[in-house]
This record gives C-alpha cells, structure tokens and sequence, in this order.
C-alpha cells in the first residue's frame, strides 16, 4: 500500500523534473503568468544572455497592474507606465507569447483571467510574479507567486528550483451564519494563524464551509494565503469545481473532458494523510470582519470596537498596535460602526468577480452613496464587466452614484491614477491594508464586497446582518 | 551574481515586525523597467519621518540591516531587494522573513540571516547604542559576530543556496544543464493539459 498523501504532496511530486539530496527539487511549471511590472527586467536579462522562452505556449499575459481604468481611448497620462505596458507588447512579440492587451475583451487581472478562461485547471503548478497567485489554488491547482529573477528562470526552463514546503491543514466547519462571506472568512483565518502563521507552508483549505462555497468564494480565500504568510493555498477539486470550468475555451472537450475530469478526481488528499499543522475553526462563530490597522491580521467583528494596544500579548505586539492605530488615525474604544470613510473601493483578484459584484449590486439596489463618500467599482476583467452589463448591474452601480470603471488592479495597489489621497480612509474588497498601499498617506479597510457596498450607502461601517 | 564574501561594517537597527515589501519599495517606483538605481526609493514614505533611523546620518552607507520578524512580507516584487541591494545592504539579519522575499533575495547575492528574536533584539540594541559598532556576517563560518567582544551566533542556511552564494552561481546556468530531464519530463506530460494554442 503506498502512503496517503495531502492533494498538494501528490501535485508536487507529479512535476518532479528532478530529485537531488542536498539540493531543492526542479518542479516543472505547467502555466506562467506574466505581466507588465514584474516581467520587464526578466525579458532584458534573458535577452542579455542570449537565451530563449522554453514553453512561450504555456506562457500568457496581459496587463493589469498599472493601466489606466478611465479614458482607455486618449493618451495614458503616466509616461512611465505607459513605457512598462509597450515593454510587454514588445517583450511578448519577440518571444512569441499571447497577450490579452489593453482592448481585448479577455483583459483583466492576471488571477481573474486564468479562472475565467479555463487556463487555470486542477493539478497544475502555476506561478506568476505576484504573490496573490495563490488564488488558482481553488481550482486545486499547485499556485504560488514568484520575484522577477524566477520569472526568467521559468521563462527559460519552464522550471523552478523549489523547497520543498511544509502543509499546513485550515478546517473550517459548520455552517456560515447569514451575511457572511468567504472574505470574512479568509479574515478570521489570518486574524487566528497570524501574518507568518503560513510562513514555509502550503494550506489546504477543508471542512463543511470551504466544500459549500462557490468558485467566487474559494478563490477569496486562497487568493489571501500570502497574507497569511503562505506562497500557496488550495482546496480539493470536486462538482462545484468541474460545474464551473466545464464549456470555458481552455477546458478540454467531449471525451477528452471526461478523461480529465476522471484524473482530477484522483487528487483531493487521501484518507489518514499526515499534515505538518493543523488549525480548526467553527464557521458559524464567524461574524462579518472590518480590518482596524495596517496588516490583514488588525481585524475585528463589526459589531466590535477598535482594540486597545494595553490588550496585546507582547511589548512588541503592543507597539505594532499602537503604531497602526497612530497610521489609522484611529482610537482604541472606537465602535467600528462609528468609523466614517471617504472612499469605497470594489474590486481587485481578492473580490472582483461576478459574484461579487453581484451581491454588491443587491446592497446598493434603489439605494445612493452618501454625500460624503466617493465609490467606484473595478471589474476584475472585460468579461466580468460584460457580464455585469448584461445583467444590469452597471446601471444599478451607476444610479447609485458609484464610478463604472474599466477591468484592471487600479486602487488595490495604487500603480495607475486610481489612489487614495493622504488621510483618506477607504472600505476596500482588496487583500492589503498596509501602510501607504491605496496611496501614499491612505487608510484602508478590508472588508467584504457586501460591505463596502453597504458603507459606501451609509457613509460608515455598518453590520450587514442588519441591512440585507 | 558576485560571490557573497565575509561581510564586516556597521548595522542599521530596524526594530519592527512585519516589514512589508510595499513599505520597502511604494508602487510607483514599480514602473521602472531597469534593473538598478532603486536604492534612493527604499522605505521613500518612511524617510519622510526625519527620525527614521535611515535619517540618521551614522549609519549611512552601512552594509548590515537587523530588523522584526517577517522581514519582506506582503508583495512578491523583486524591487524591494533590488533596492536594499542598491543602498549597499548586503546582509539582513532577522527572527524570520517572508518566503518570496527569502527567495528574491538568495537570487540577486543577498544574504539574509535568521537568529533568534532575544539574538536580534541584542543586535538591535547594540546598534541603536554604538551606530559605528563593526558587525561580521560570515556565510563561510555561518556566523554572526559583534567585532571587538566575543559575542558571536551560528546561523543555519540551506547547504545549496550557502554553495550558490558563495560561488555566485548563475541557477539558470545550471538548470540548463538539466536539459534532457526537462524534455523527458515534457515528454510524458498529459496532452489534456492546456496551451496557449488550444482554445475552443
């Protein structure tokens, strides 16, 4: 009888190029993602050393990172960035690589793309630079985020020089209470493990609540492993995965979709297979989250009040505290809900999906933004956007006083005109409340699509629970 | 990439946790497509503050930072290194980094060092007190020592990245030379998998 194994041991030792003692393993790459930021310095160097892409065929790209998300059509007011994303076109001409550019439908961001095209399919390593590439880990693929010296050694080897990590098993149980959503959940996980509570692991994601949430929802876990110091988070292909890929343009067909379907079935972590760790929650005492300081780990119930400093464990875990509470400009005893923000932000890989828009949608349906706040949506992708078109969804956006914008990373991280001005504080669907990360000088709160959607209407944080 | 040799000067006492890579290198210096000059952009918003401890004239050029753990979380991007790189950082000494940035670092010659968190905080305090205190960081002995007293701590390193660094080994090079395992495995891969070529 061979040993169990956990669904991420059996993918990594299915892309084993080569096992050495005393070295790490080379682990084939079935998918590189590539876009404009990281990639350009990887490009020149492989063109400095006279050396090929391997696999330009299992290598895609577009642009997300710092395009604009307004005005497509005139000339892009940023010389620099428009510098980086003619880079990629060339880069991506020379070596022969698809790119879904700036007017192509199929644009967006790099994690929502794979999903949606079908690229991204069980048991597959893929890596990108950009480390929320751990979402392609709810489709039970091996995804993790790389820095721009591995991007040129994937681009010429299609291979990667890896560790071999720990695993670490997150078991969420029960059933979620009403208005709570997968991001609440993903905040309470790194409100527990901490922000290097993943640090040299892989987390697969298990129990009641991960097996009954959408693609949407697995995929907003996963996508914030890194937050929680994991390269790489995954849950277990089953019929709610299948029902979603099958019919997208990389998924294979007939037959052939049959027979993969039958090998994904043999992936999910086999019965008495050992984890390095193991963290258990109850779903059901998970109440809907608001991030109060500068890591995504500064989280609380939104029915709480902002943490006293004088309550951390240690003197340095005190200190951060009372440091993020200076940056928020925030007061410990604040009830959350008396918090009031400037600006919303929907959208990002972490929450700017259909789904998400969609639940957003509901929230603000018939009702406005207030006076004080200022409210746009990101769709992930062009189809995304498409799609919300279709459905009505911009309308409602739009006659609610929110901003329709064009699909692209924009205020998650502030690369392209779409930022936060210092001091302003912003309910944002995106994964990072980092100092500075929105803009230089703005504060952030991670928070739900839900609510944000019902901030933005009330002007502050309010308990969804009590709106829907 | 030049082979890390012993490294000896003064240290930079960053005394917080969780560093994060956005606070290392902001966004907009992400945009450039060269390799070099990020050092006058690292930690830009933190330099703002005149007593951040970059400010302060008596550690300039210091080739040694000793910082919190989780040193270089958050974002993957390889600038954040390329920047401490480029202000003369040669060695990091911290309780524990972020994976993606262990990772960055070990493949441009930066060496980073975990020790203990009482080890750190020592270092830290030390530096804080005498800023011109000569610190040697010795990959080769897997030694960290403080010059003039006989304070001195091994540190463990991954045997292959230790041999890498020391060489500066160039690891496309020799994946390259791995050629023939690539192609066979590339052989043997389902063709259910997907390409770039095989949309419907």
């Amino acid at each position: 009888m061979t040993t169990p194994k956990t669904l991420s041991e059996k993918i990594w030792e299915q892309h084993l190029v080569r096992q050495e003692e005393g070295q790490p393993d080379l682990l084939y790459v079935d998918l590189h993602l590539v876009h404009e930021v990281t990639s350009p310095q990887a490009f020149e160097s492989l063109r400095m050393s006279g050396r090929k892409v391997r696999r330009p065929d299992l290598t895609m790209s577009t642009v997300d990172h710092n395009i604009p998300t307004i005005g497509r059509d005139l000339p892009n007011p940023d010389p620099l960035s428009q510098q980086q994303i003619e880079t990629l076109r060339t880069n991506c001409k020379e070596f022969g690589i698809q790119l879904f550019d700036m007017f192509d439908l199929r644009q967006g961001i790099v994690h929502i793309i794979g999903p949606e095209q079908g690229l991204t399919q069980p048991g597959m390593t893929i890596v990108c630079g950009d480390s929320h590439t751990s979402t392609h880990g709810a489709f039970g693929a091996l995804a993790f985020g790389i820095g721009t010296s591995e991007v040129e050694h994937v681009l010429a080897t299609q291979t990667l020089l890896q560790a071999r990590p720990k695993t670490m098993s997150i078991e969420v149980n029960g059933e979620l209470s009403f208005g709570v959503t997968a991001k609440d959940v993903i905040l309470a996980i790194i409100r527990k493990i901490g922000v290097d509570g993943g640090v040299g692991h892989v987390i697969e994601y298990r129990g009641d609540v991960i097996r009954n949430l959408s693609m949407e929802g697995r995929m907003t876990i996963c996508n914030m492993s890194i937050e929680g110091g994991a390269r790489a988070g995954l849950v277990a292909p089953d019929e709610t995965t299948f029902a979603y890929m099958q019919g997208r343009p990389y998924v294979p067909k007939g037959e052939d979709w049959d027979r993969a379907v039958e090998a994904w079935r043999k992936l999910p972590t086999d019965e008495g297979a050992k984890f390095d760790t193991y963290v258990t929650l109850d779903g059901a005492a998970i109440e809907p989250h608001v991030t109060w300081g500068t890591t995504p780990a500064q989280s609380v119930p939104v029915s709480g009040r902002v943490p006293s400093p004088e309550d951390a464990a240690t003197a340095s875990a005190r200190e951060t505290a009372e440091r993020s509470l200076t940056y928020m400009d925030l007061k410990a005893g604040t009830r959350i809900q008396d918090i009031a923000i400037d600006r919303v932000f929907l959208g990002s890989c972490t929450n700017g999906r259909i789904e998400d828009l969609r639940a957003a949608a509901k929230v603000v349906s018939g009702k406005h933004v207030a006076s004080t706040v200022r409210a746009m949506v990101v769709p992930g992708s062009g189809l995304v956007k498409a799609q919300a078109e279709r459905e009505g969804l911009d309308q409602i956006f739009k006659d609610a006083g929110f901003e329709w914008r064009d699909a692209g990373c924009s205020m998650c991280l502030g690369m392209n005109p779409d930022i936060l001005m210092p001091g302003e504080r912003c309910a944002s669907t995106s994964n990072r409340n980092f100092e500075g990360r929105q803009g230089a000088g703005g504060r952030t709160h991670l928070v739900s699509p839900e609510m944000a959607a019902a901030a933005a209407v009330a002007g502050h944080f309010v308990d969804i629970r009590e709106v829907l | 990439m030049q082979p890390v040799k012993d490294i000896t000067g003064n240290a930079i006492p960053l005394n917080r946790a969780d560093v994060d890579t956005d606070q290392i290198m902001p966004k907009q210096f992400l945009k450039r497509i060269e390799r070099s000059g990020f050092g006058p952009f690292t930690f830009f918003d933190w330099r703002k503050d005149p007593n951040f401890v970059l400010n302060n004239a008596a550690y300039e050029g210091a080739p040694i930072l000793v910082a919190g753990p989780n040193f270089g979380c958050g974002s993957s991007r390889e600038h954040a290194p390329w920047g401490l790189e480029d202000m003369g950082i040669q060695a990091i000494v911290a309780p524990s980094f972020a994976d993606i940035f262990r990772n960055n670092c070990a493949k441009i010659g930066l060496l980073t060092v975990v020790l203990p968190q009482e080890d750190v905080d020592y270092l830290i305090a030390r530096a804080e007190e005498l800023p011109a205190q000569r610190i040697k960081v010795s990959l080769a002995q897997q030694t960290v020592s403080i010059e003039g007293t006989d304070w001195a701590r091994h540190f463990d390193v991954d045997p292959f990245v230790k041999h890498c660094l020391l060489e500066g080994l160039d690891d496309i090079g020799l994946t390259l030379q791995h050629d023939e395992d690539i192609a066979k495995f590339e052989s043997t891969r389902s063709p259910l998998l997907p390409t770039t070529s095989t949309a419907a």
